[in-house]
């Protein structure tokens, strides 16, 4: 982790839906090569910041900038150096596992020649070899969200933004999923993850917690439970949200 | 451009991979043309007639047959009483009363003139003003039959009129090669439209709109990529169309099939461009359905394919302008069936030209990547 690059900067992020504030003045870096997780419970506007951070949503105000560039004047520039991972799944189903790959490498620009090489390598370091031609459709929850991630960070970006990228998968996927989020992190990417999971929140190096749209706490997980005099990450966000 | 083949490519593989396309795309056609082209006619055979002869005289019995020997009319009964016959209109048996008064020949002989009823169920008006049409040519015959045999062949001193009919560019007048080209163009653009329309929103739904809403994609690159395979399957569609036309219906084809497909392309253009539109500003199948059904069903009553568009009144007219089925129904028929060159329907053309530019512009316009 470099603590020098911040590759998002945000000051004062106002997002307003009519009167509700989703995302009241919230300020805080993500540094490079780090895994910056976003807590909250259902509802707080982790969604909602993250969405603007990959511009699928405008900012009511604030200054923003993401890997390295402006959001308002660079929007579509960024779009380059991210990847994103939603919680609607995010592969189309009628396709096969190789022609998803094939589509997403072939918009984010990759030659003929990448495209297959990278498709042989995430194959291969998913042991998903034997599924290739097969829809994904065909394939269990678990798998797609493997391979759901892979395809997100094909391109090799910067940053890659998860949404609740294990909701709804079982304890075991959810291990080798994070591993996955790990190995991606010793590539150099910046993952930006959301969760409401606070197991979870103790496999990132830095945490964000919200509440009602506001940042309540942020730092190392050892730091809050510090702070708060507590045992795990639990225990500290329930002495936060009271 | 590469961006947009691994769109297309990507379009192409779900539209083939989904088993209902086959089926729409060769069956629907072939059921829709068979069946609405022999249904959606206006010829009228076989009007139901009931007369009341209250007159019984010999050239009351020669008016009754001359209707029995007319291929559209049915003499179903005879009455005397006009209340009877009237039971007969309301219980929706019979379409036309044929009132023949007492004293119709000694009338006709003695004053030279006579008079005759005609009562006609009206519900639908079209039908009704062509019975009375019908009805009333077969009295003008009669009535110069008439004519003829009490004061001998008009033909010494006066001139005798005598009208025959050309139709041109339809000569048997036969309505099926009138409609099918409509019910061809009603088709073609149900299918790109609603295909159209379908796809953007379904993808919406799914969650994977987002999903490339989040690449660096271009605005431009994504409509393209939503547009072109609709546009090249209704393309086909209407070769398929005009292929089943011809083996069936022996459908004419007097002008330029090149200029046709010219135009047509431009038309679809037109047409998908507002079901993309549409789906742009839905979130849901359901929404956009409900858009496109209205639009439609609107486009496909004002475009004149039942009903001749002329006789509209002004506003409507007016509102035709901006109906891009009227423009097409109108230039098919008439490159179709009359034969008609660029010339004659350059100004439809250029008309559609703009049209599709703005409603791509439009939809484009309007598709946000981000809310």
């Amino acid at each position: 982790m470099n603590k020098e690059t911040a590759v998002i900067r945000v000051r004062d992020l106002v997002k307003k839906f009519g009167k509700f504030t989703a995302n009241d003045k919230l300020c805080f870096d993500v540094y490079e090569g780090e895994i910056f997780g976003f807590l909250g419970a259902n509802g707080a506007g982790k969604t909602t910041a993250l969405r603007i951070l990959c511009g699928l949503s405008l900012p009511t105000s604030g200054e923003i900038s993401v890997a390295g560039l402006d959001l308002y004047s660079n929007r579509e520039r960024i779009k380059k150096r991210i990847g994103y991972m939603s919680q609607k799944f995010s592969l189309y189903e009628d396709l096969k596992v190789y022609e998803n790959i094939r589509l997403y490498a072939g918009i984010y620009g990759l030659s003929r020649k990448e495209i297959k090489q990278r498709t042989d390598e995430l194959l291969e370091t998913l042991e998903l070899e034997a599924v290739r031609n097969k829809r994904i459709a065909e394939l269990p929850l678990g798998w797609r969200q493997k391979l759901a991630f892979s395809v997100a960070i094909i391109h090799r970006p910067r940053i890659v933004f998860l949404d609740e990228p294990t909701g709804g998968v079982d304890p075991i996927t959810r291990r080798q999923f994070w591993d996955m989020i790990y190995q991606a992190s010793r590539d150099g990417i910046t993952v930006f993850v959301t969760t409401h999971y606070m197991d979870e929140a103790e496999y990132c190096d830095r945490v964000c917690i919200m509440e009602a749209g506001r940042i309540d706490a942020i730092g190392t997980p050892t730091e809050l439970m510090e702070e708060y005099k507590a045992e795990n990450m639990d225990e500290v966000f329930i002495r936060i949200a009271r | 451009m590469r961006t947009i083949i691994h769109l297309l490519q990507k379009e192409f593989i779900q539209i083939f991979r989904n088993r209902f396309m086959l089926p729409i795309i060769f069956v629907m056609p072939i059921v829709q043309m068979v069946v609405l082209v022999f249904a959606a006619t206006l010829e009228m055979k076989n009007i139901e007639m009931i007369v009341v002869d209250k007159d019984l005289s010999e050239v009351s019995r020669r008016m009754t047959a001359k209707f029995g020997g007319s291929p559209f009319f049915n003499v179903k009964s005879f009455t005397f009483s006009i209340e009877e016959a009237e039971d007969f209109l309301r219980a929706n048996e019979a379409d036309i009363v044929l009132h023949i008064p007492r004293g119709f020949e000694k009338d006709l002989m003695r004053e030279n003139q006579a008079k005759v009823q005609l009562l006609i169920d009206a519900v639908n008006a079209t039908t009704a003003g062509l019975s009375n049409a019908y009805a009333s040519n077969v009295l003008r015959d009669f009535n110069e039959q008439i004519i003829i045999e009490n004061f001998g062949p008009v033909s010494q001193g006066m001139e005798r009129v005598n009208i025959r009919y050309s139709f041109w560019y339809n000569p048997d007048l036969n309505y099926k090669i009138y409609m099918l080209p409509g019910i061809l163009v009603i088709l073609v653009t149900l299918i790109g439209m609603m295909l159209t329309a379908l796809n953007l929103v379904r993808e919406k739904e799914l969650g994977t709109a987002e999903q490339i809403n989040v690449t660096p994609i271009r605005k431009y690159q994504f409509i393209i990529g939503k547009l072109l395979p609709f546009w090249v399957i209704a393309l086909f569609e209407l070769s398929f169309g005009l292929l089943v036309g011809k083996i069936l219906f022996h459908l004419p084809m007097e002008g330029s099939i090149a200029l046709l497909f010219l135009f047509a392309s431009l038309y679809l253009l037109v047409a998908l461009s507002i079901g993309l539109f549409l789906s742009v500003i839905s979130n849901s199948q359901i929404q956009v359905m409900f858009l496109m059904f209205f639009f439609f069903i609107t486009f496909v009553l004002m475009a004149g394919i039942f009903t001749p568009a002329e006789s509209m009144p002004d506003w409507a007219i007016r509102v035709n302008t901006i109906n891009p089925l009227a423009y097409f129904i109108r230039v098919i028929r008439m490159i179709l069936l009359k034969g008609s060159g660029f010339a004659d329907i350059s100004g439809e053309f250029f008309a559609l030209g703009l049209y599709a530019t703005v409603m791509m512009s439009l939809a484009t316009w309007r598709y946000r990547k981000a809310a």
